[in-house]
C-alpha cells in the first residue's frame, strides 16, 4: 500500500535543503561555518520562545540566554526540574573512547544508524556522535556527579547490547543528574535576567503569521488566563507522545499538544508510528493502573527470562521444576540470550503470553529470575548491584524479588517519531524549531539505549544555538500586534475549545476515554501491527473520538487550576495523533525497528525491512480530509543497510 | 479495601479551606496512593463534584511533584518512599486517612493539595549552580574527582526537590533542600570558585522567601524520600561560617 | 506561575540570617552550658558544710583583691552571662518568630515525631520559658534574697538550707521541675550546638547525642541533689 489510499494522499517529496554534502565528518563544521551569525548587540533585540524545560529545552534556553538572546521558557510543571527527562535511568552515550576498547565517533555513528534499522539520516547521526564528547565535558563542568572509578576518572558501562563501554552514568539516575545540570544552568540565566521562566503554563496553540512561526498561545494553569506571547522564533522541546497509549513509562503529564498544534498549523509530523516498547517493565496489576514503571535494562545482565512450558500452569514459580520451564530467549537466540535488543525481547514476551503461557494477573507477564545469579554471586552481591531496583519492585508489587522471580512485561517507552525537522532542526514552518524527543530525531525506527539523553543535550546545548542564528540573522522581524487576524484566530481557537469542554453536557470522564483509546492503540498499534488490525483501529479511534466530543465531561471553571480541563485538551489531541499513527503504521507495510508488521517477517518470525520501497522518512502534512504523505528519501553512503540478526 | 479519607479542600489560594470526608470502597491493595485518589476523582466527577487537585507527574519517585501529607507525615508512613510510590497495602482495611497539603508560608496553597514551590527555584537561582557557559568546558578528564567525593556529591544531589523536608520541619525551614545542593556542588572541584558566594546567596534567598531557620530538629531528614542526611546541613553551616567570615 | 526572580544575593546581615542566628544560639548556649556546669560544681560545696560553702562564695567575690576591685570576677562572669543570655534569648525569639511565620497554617493531623531529636522544638521552647521564669525566681531567691528568709548576704549556705526547708516544699518542687526542663533543654541543646558548629558526620552525630544526654543527666542530678539533700535533712 505504498500508494495513496482511502486514508491518505501523497504529496511532493521533501528534501532537507540544509543538509550539507561532502565528507560526512566535515559536514557539521561546514554547516556551522556557512550559517550566518547574529551580532552580539543585536541578540538583545531578538526574542526566542522555548517551550519545554527537559534536557532539550532547558539546555537550549540556558545556552540561548548565555548568548544574549531574550528567552522566554515555558513548562507545564511547577518547576523546570520536573520535566520528564528527570526519570531517565540508564545513562548517556559518548564516543570518548576512555576505555580504549575501539570506540570512536565513527563507531558510535555506525552503531546508531544500524540500531535505528537504517531509517535515520546519516548526516544527523554523525553530528550527534561528534557532539557527544562535548556533552560530557559540558556536564562535568556543571558539576554533574557522574560515576567515577577509584582513580578519579569517569566510569563507563556497556549498555543496550553495545560492544564498547561508552555509557556514562550516575547510578540509576542519569537523567536526573543531567537535567539538574541543565536546570541549574537555566536558573542561573533566570537569576541573571536573561531568561524569563513561566512554570505551570501550557502552550495550547502556535501562532503562524505570514508563514512564519511568531508566537504561542499559553494558558496560565493557575489563574486560567490565556495570553499570546510573540517572538522572533519558537522552539518546541516538548518531549514524546508515548502517553497516547495511556499506559506507558512516561510521566503522566507527557503529551503531544504542542507538537500537534504545530502540526495542525502546517508542520509536518514524521514517522509517527515509530514507538519503542521496553521489555522490562513491571506488569499492570489491575484496572486502577495509571502508569507503568521501568525496571532498568541492566537487570537482564543477570536475570533469566522464562515462562512455564505448559499453558495455564498456575503453580508457584518455585514449584515449577526446571524441566517445565521455557527459557525462551536463551532457546531462540542462543548467541545473545537474555540480552537481545529491546524490540526483540519485547516481541518474544508478547508471543509467549499470546500463547497463553504468561504469568501473573491476566497472564500478561514473564518471569525475570535471579535465583541463578543469587546462587552464583550470593545475595549480598546481587543486592549491591540491583538493591534499589529490587526495593522499587517490592514497593510496587509487594513481592520480594530475592525470593520470588520478578514479573515483567513490555511497555511503551519512547517515541522515535515527532515533528519533522531539517538538518538545522527547523520544521518546515520557518521560525519553528524542534528539539529533543519532540522532533523525529536521529534515531530512525529504533532508539538505542542511552542515546535519547545524548540527542536532547546535543540539540539543546550545541546544535540549535548554532543553527538558529542563521534564521535569526534576518530578524528582528516586524512586530505583530495582538489584533493581527492570525493572533486573534489562534486565541479564539483556544478559547472556543475550553468553552466547549466546560459547556459540554457529558457523562464520561476524560480518563475513561483515554484508557479506552490506549487499549485500542496497544492492541492494534502496539508491539505487532497488521493491516487488518490497523484498519480496524482507525475505525475504532474515529468512533471513540466522536463519542469523546459528545460525551466528555469536564467539571469546574476555566479561571482556576483545573486538572480535568488540562487533561481533556491533551486527550483530544491524542485522538487525532492516534489516527495518524495508525495510518502511518498501515502505510508502512515493512517491519523496521520498533515497527513490526505481522505481514513482513522472516521465516523465523524476525522483522523484515523493505529497503526498496520504504527507505524514506514519512513526513505527514495535516489536512482536514486525509493527511498528505511527503517522503524524504534516505541515502546511505557510509553505512550499508544490512539485515539485523541476533541469532 | 475500604477507606475513609479526610482531605483538605480549598478552591483557590485565597479561599477558605477545610477538611472534607469521603468514603471509598473497592480499592485494590495493589493500587498506589495516587491511583486511589484517581479512583476517588473519577467518582467525584461522576457525581458532578470538583475532583481533588494534587500535583504529580512521573509517579515513580523521581520528579518530586507529588506532595501529600498523609496522616500528618509528608509522603506518608513508609520510609524513603514518595507519595506516588506508596501503595495501599501499607494501610489497613477501613482506615481513616488524613490528607493535607505541604504546610509552609513559603509554599502557599494553590488549590486543594497543590502548593506553590517556586521558592525552591529561587534558591537555586540565587547560587545553586556552577557557572559553566556552554562550550567553555575543558576536557572531562582534565579534573579527576576522587570517587568518595563523587559518590558523596551524588548522594546529596539525589534530592528531588519535593519539599517534604520543609513540610516536616517544625520550623518550616528549607535547610535540608538548600544544604543538599550546597553539599553537592561544594564537594565537586568544579564547584570551588563559587563556593562562598553560592552559600551566602542561597541563604539570603532562603530567608527572604520566608522559610524558617533550622534548630536541628531532624524531622526533615526523617521525612526525606531520598534519605538526605543531616550531614549536609552541617556542611552548609560550616561553609556559611567560612563565607561570612571571609566576606566580613 | 512565574517565579519571582531571585534578586542578586542581597547584602543580608550575616548575623541575622537564619544560619547566623543559629550560630549565635549555639555559641551563647555553649557559654551557658559552661556556666551551668561550673555552677553545679560550685553548689556541691554545700556538702562540705557552711564554712566551706560560704568561703567559696566569698572567694568568688574577693578574687584578685586587692589588685582588683570587689566582686570583679563575679562581674566579669555576670557580664558575660548577661551577654550570653541576651544573645541566646534574642536569637531564640527571632528564630521562633520566623518559625511561626514559616508555618502559618497548622496541620490538622498530628504527626508522630521521628526525627533525630524527638519533640525537641516543643521541649526547647516551652522548657526555655520555664527556665526563664525559674531564673527570675532564683535570682530573687538566692542572689537578692528578696524572697528568701535568710537576708544575710554572705550566708549562701544558710540561704540554700532555708529555701529548701521541707516547709517550703513547693519551692523545691518548682526547682526540680525547672531542672527537668533544663535537662531536656540540654539534651537537645548540647548536641544541637555541636551540630551547628562542627556538623559531625552520621557516626559522630550518634555519639554527640549520647554525650548530650549524659551531660543532661549529670547536670540535672548534680543540681537536684542539693535541694533533695536539704529537704531530706542530709544538709541542715
Ligand atoms: C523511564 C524512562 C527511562 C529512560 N531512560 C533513558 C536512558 O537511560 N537513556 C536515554 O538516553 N534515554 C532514556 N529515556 C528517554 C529520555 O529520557 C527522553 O527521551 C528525554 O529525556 C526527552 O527529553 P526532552 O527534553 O525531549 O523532553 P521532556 O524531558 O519530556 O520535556 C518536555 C518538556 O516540555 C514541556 N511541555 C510539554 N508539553 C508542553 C506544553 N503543551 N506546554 C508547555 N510545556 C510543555 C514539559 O513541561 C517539559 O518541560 C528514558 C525515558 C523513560 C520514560
Ligand atoms: C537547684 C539547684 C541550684 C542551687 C542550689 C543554686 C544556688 C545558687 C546560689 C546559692 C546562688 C547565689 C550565689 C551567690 O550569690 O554567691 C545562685 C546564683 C545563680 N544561679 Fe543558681 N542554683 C541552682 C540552680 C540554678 C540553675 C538551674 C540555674 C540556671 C538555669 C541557676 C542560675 C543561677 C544564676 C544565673 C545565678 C546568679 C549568679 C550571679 O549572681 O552572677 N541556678 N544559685
Ligand atoms: C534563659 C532562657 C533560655 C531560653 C529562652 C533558651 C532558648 C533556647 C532556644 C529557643 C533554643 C533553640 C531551640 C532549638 O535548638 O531547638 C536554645 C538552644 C540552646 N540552648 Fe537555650 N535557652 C535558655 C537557656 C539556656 C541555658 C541556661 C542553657 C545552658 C545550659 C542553654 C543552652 C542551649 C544550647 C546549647 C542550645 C543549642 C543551640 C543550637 O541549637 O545550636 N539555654 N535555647
Ligand atoms: S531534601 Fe529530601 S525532602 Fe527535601 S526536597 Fe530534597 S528530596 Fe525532598
Ligand atoms: S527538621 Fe527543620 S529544624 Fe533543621 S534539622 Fe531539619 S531543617
Ligand atoms: S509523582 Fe514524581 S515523585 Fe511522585
Amino acid at each position: 500500500m505504498n500508494q495513496a489510499s482511502e486514508f491518505f494522499t501523497v504529496g511532493e517529496a521533501v528534501a532537507d535543503a540544509k543538509a550539507p554534502a561532502g565528507p560526512i565528518a566535515e559536514r557539521w563544521e561546514q554547516r556551522r561555518f556557512s550559517g550566518r551569525l547574529v551580532n552580539p548587540s543585536n541578540r538583545r533585540k531578538l526574542r526566542v520562545i522555548v517551550v519545554g524545560t527537559g534536557l532539550a529545552g532547558a539546555s537550549a534556553a540556558a545556552t540561548l540566554g548565555e548568548l544574549g538572546y531574550r528567552v522566554s521558557n515555558y513548562c507545564f510543571q511547577d518547576s523546570p526540574r520536573r520535566a520528564h527527562s528527570i526519570a531517565a535511568q540508564g545513562g548517556i552515550n559518548a564516543a570518548k573512547n576512555y576505555r580504549n576498547d575501539g570506540d570512536s565517533v565513527h563507531r558510535l555513528f555506525y552503531d546508531t544508524v544500524k540500531g535505528g534499522d537504517f531509517r535515520s539520516r546519516e548526516s544527523n547521526v554523525h553530528r550527534l556522535a561528534e557532539v557527544s564528547t562535548e556533552i560530557i565535558d559540558q556536564c562535568v563542568a556543571q558539576g554533574v556527579p557522574f560515576a567515577r572509578e577509584y582513580g578519579g576518572l569517569l566510569d563507563n558501562r556497556s549498555f543496550g547490547g553495545a560492544q564498547v563501554s561508552r555509557t556514562f552514568y550516575a547510578r540509576g539516575q542519569t537523567g536526573q543528574q543531567l537535567l539538574l545540570g541543565a536546570y541549574q544552568a537555566l536558573e542561573r540565566q533566570v537569576g541573571a535576567g536573561a531568561v524569563e521562566l513561566h512554570t505551570r503554563h501550557e502552550m495550547l496553540e502556535l501562532v503562524v503569521v505570514e508563514g512564519k512561526a511568531r508566537g504561542i498561545v499559553v494558558r496560565d494553569m493557575v489563574t486560567g488566563d490565556i495570553s499570546t506571547e510573540m517572538a522572533d522564533a519558537v522552539v518546541l522541546a516538548t518531549g514524546g507522545y508515548g502517553n497516547v497509549f495511556f499506559l506507558s513509562t512516561n510521566a503522566k503529564g507527557c503529551n503531544v499538544t504542542a507538537s500537534w498544534r504545530a502540526h495542525r498549523q502546517g508542520a509536518y509530523f514524521a514517522n509517527p508510528c515509530y514507538t519503542q516498547i521496553h521489555p522490562t517493565c513491571i506488569p499492570q496489576s489491575g484496572e486502577h493502573q495509571s502508569k507503568l514503571t521501568l525496571m532498568s535494562e541492566s537487570l537482564r545482565n543477570d536475570g533469566r527470562v522464562w515462562v512455564p512450558k505448559e499453558r495455564g500452569d498456575d503453580r508457584e514459580p518455585a514449584d515449577i521444576p526446571e524441566a517445565d520451564r521455557d527459557y525462551y530467549l536463551e532457546r531462540r537466540y542462543p548467541a545473545f540470550g537474555n540480552l537481545v535488543p529491546r524490540d526483540i525481547a519485547s516481541r518474544a514476551a508478547k508471543a509467549v503470553c499470546d500463547e497463553g503461557r504468561g504469568v501473573g494477573p491476566g497472564g500478561l507477564g514473564v518471569y525475570l529470575d535471579f535465583a541463578d545469579a543469587i546462587g552464583r554471586l550470593g545475595e549480598p552481591a546481587v543486592k549491591a548491584k540491583y538493591g534499589n531496583l529490587f526495593d522499587m519492585y517490592e514497593r510496587i508489587t509487594g513481592e520480594n524479588p530475592y525470593e520470588r522471580p520478578m514479573r515483567i512485561y513490555p511497555a511503551v517507552h519512547y517515541t522515535m517519531g515527532g515533528l519533522w525537522v531539517d538538518y538545522d532542526l527547523s520544521s518546515n514552518i520557518p521560525g519553528l524549531f524542534v528539539t529533543g524527543e519532540a522532533n523525529f530525531s536521529d534515531h530512525g525506527a529504533n532508539r538505542l539505549g542511552a542515546s535519547a539523553l545524548m540527542q536532547g543535550l546535543s540539540d539543546g546545548y550545541f546544535v540549535l544555538p548554532n543553527t538558529i542564528s542563521d534564521y535569526l540573522a534576518d530578524g528582528p522581524f516586524e512586530p505583530v500586534p495582538d489584533t493581527h487576524e492570525e493572533v486573534v484566530a489562534a486565541r479564539k481557537a483556544v478559547d472556543e475549545r475550553i468553552a466547549f469542554f466546560l459547556g459540554n453536557d457529558g457523562d464520561r470522564t476524560v480518563d475513561s476515554f483515554h484508557r479506552e483509546l490506549g487499549k485500542i492503540m496497544w492492541e492494534y498499534c502496539g508491539m505487532e501491527r497488521s493491516e487488518e488490525g490497523l484498519t480496524k483501529a482507525i475505525g475504532l479511534v474515529r468512533d471513540l473520538k466522536d463519542e469523546f466530543w459528545k460525551r466528555v465531561k469536564v467539571t469546574g471553571k476555566a479561571e482556576e487550576l483545573n486538572q480535568q480541563l488540562e487533561k481533556a485538551g491533551r486527550v483530544a489531541d491524542f485522538f487525532e495523533l492516534a489516527e495518524l499513527m495508525c495510518i502511518d503504521a498501515l502505510h508502512r507495510t515493512e517491519s523496521c525497528g520498533g515497527h513490526f508488521r505481522a505481514e513482513s517477517q522472516t521465516d523465523d518470525g524476525e522483522a523484515k525491512r523493505d529497503d526498496e520501497n520504504f527507505s524514506y522518512v514519512a513526513a505527514w502534512e495535516y489536512a482536514t480530509e486525509a493527511p498528505v504523505l511527503h517522503r524524504e528519501a534516505l541515502e546511505f553512503e557510509y553505512v550499508k543497510p544490512t539485515q539485523r540478526s541476533y541469532k | 479495601m475500604k477507606f475513609s479519607l479526610r482531605i483538605w479542600r480549598q478552591p483557590s489560594a485565597d479561599a477558605e479551606g477545610r477538611m472534607v470526608t469521603y468514603v471509598l470502597d473497592d480499592i485494590s491493595e495493589d493500587a498506589s496512593f495516587l491511583e486511589m485518589l484517581d479512583v476517588l476523582n473519577e467518582q467525584l466527577i461522576a457525581e458532578g463534584e470538583d475532583p481533588v487537585a494534587f500535583d504529580h507527574d512521573c509517579r515513580e519517585g523521581i520528579c518530586g511533584a507529588c506532595s501529600l501529607v498523609i496522616d500528618g507525615q509528608p509522603h506518608g508512613p513508609q520510609a524513603a518512599t514518595t507519595t506516588c510510590q506508596l501503595h495501599m497495602r501499607k494501610f489497613k482495611d477501613g482506615d481513616l486517612i488524613d490528607i493535607e497539603p505541604w504546610r509552609a508560608g513559603a509554599f502557599p496553597v494553590v488549590r486543594d493539595l497543590v502548593v506553590d514551590r517556586t521558592a525552591f527555584d529561587r534558591i537555586i537561582q540565587a547560587g545553586g549552580y556552577i557557572s559553566a557557559p556552554t562550550g567553555t568546558a575543558p576536557e572531562a578528564h582534565s579534573v579527576p574527582v576522587p570517587k568518595q567525593d563523587a559518590d558523596a556529591a551524588f548522594t546529596a544531589a539525589a534530592c528531588i526537590g519535593c519539599g517534604a523536608c520543609v513540610a516536616a520541619c517544625p520550623n518550616g525551614s528549607g535547610m535540608l533542600f538548600m544544604a543538599a545542593k550546597v553539599a553537592h556542588l561544594g564537594l565537586m572541584p568544579q564547584g570551588q570558585p563559587e563556593r562562598h558566594t553560592r552559600v551566602l546567596g542561597m541563604v539570603a534567598e532562603h530567608d527572604a522567601s520566608g522559610f524558617g531557620g533550622c534548630t536541628n530538629a531532624g524531622e526533615c531528614s526523617a521525612a526525606c524520600p531520598k534519605e538526605i542526611g543531616l550531614d549536609v546541613i552541617g556542611q552548609l553551616n560550616r561553609d556559611f561560617r567560612k563565607a561570612a567570615v571571609r566576606a566580613a | 506561575m512565574q517565579p519571582r526572580k531571585a534578586a542578586p544575593p542581597k547584602p543580608q546581615s550575616r548575623l541575622r540570617s537564619s544560619i547566623g542566628l543559629k550560630i549565635v544560639m549555639a555559641v551563647s548556649g555553649i557559654l551557658l552550658v559552661g556556666f551551668i556546669i561550673a555552677h553545679m560544681a560550685g553548689n556541691l560545696h554545700v556538702f562540705e558544710g557552711r564554712e566551706e560553702m560560704n568561703a567559696y562564695a566569698h572567694g568568688l567575690r574577693t578574687f584578685g583583691e586587692p589588685l582588683l576591685p570587689h566582686e570583679s570576677l563575679l562581674w566579669v562572669m555576670r557580664i558575660g552571662l548577661i551577654a550570653a543570655v541576651a544573645a541566646h534569648i534574642w536569637s531564640a525569639i527571632v528564630l521562633t518568630h520566623r518559625a511561626i511565620h514559616a508555618r502559618p497554617v497548622r496541620y490538622a493531623s498530628k504527626k508522630p515525631a521521628k526525627g533525630e531529636s524527638r519533640h525537641a522544638v516543643a521541649t526547647m521552647r516551652w522548657g526555655a520559658v520555664v527556665i526563664v521564669l525559674f531564673v527570675i525566681w532564683h535570682l530573687l531567691d538566692l542572689t537578692w534574697r528578696t524572697v528568701n528568709p535568710v537576708k544575710d548576704v554572705p550566708d549562701a549556705y544558710g540561704a540554700v538550707v532555708a529555701t529548701f526547708d521541707p516547709s517550703r516544699w513547693p519551692v523545691t518542687v518548682f526547682y526540680l521541675l525547672a531542672l527537668v526542663a533544663l535537662g531536656f533543654h540540654l539534651r537537645h541543646g548540647v548536641w544541637s550546638a555541636v551540630q551547628t558548629i562542627a556538623g559531625p558526620n552520621t557516626a559522630w552525630r550518634g555519639r554527640t547525642q549520647a554525650i548530650a544526654l549524659g551531660l543532661a543527666v549529670i547536670v540535672v542530678a548534680g543540681f537536684a541533689i542539693v535541694p533533695l539533700a536539704v529537704t531530706f535533712g542530709l544538709v541542715s
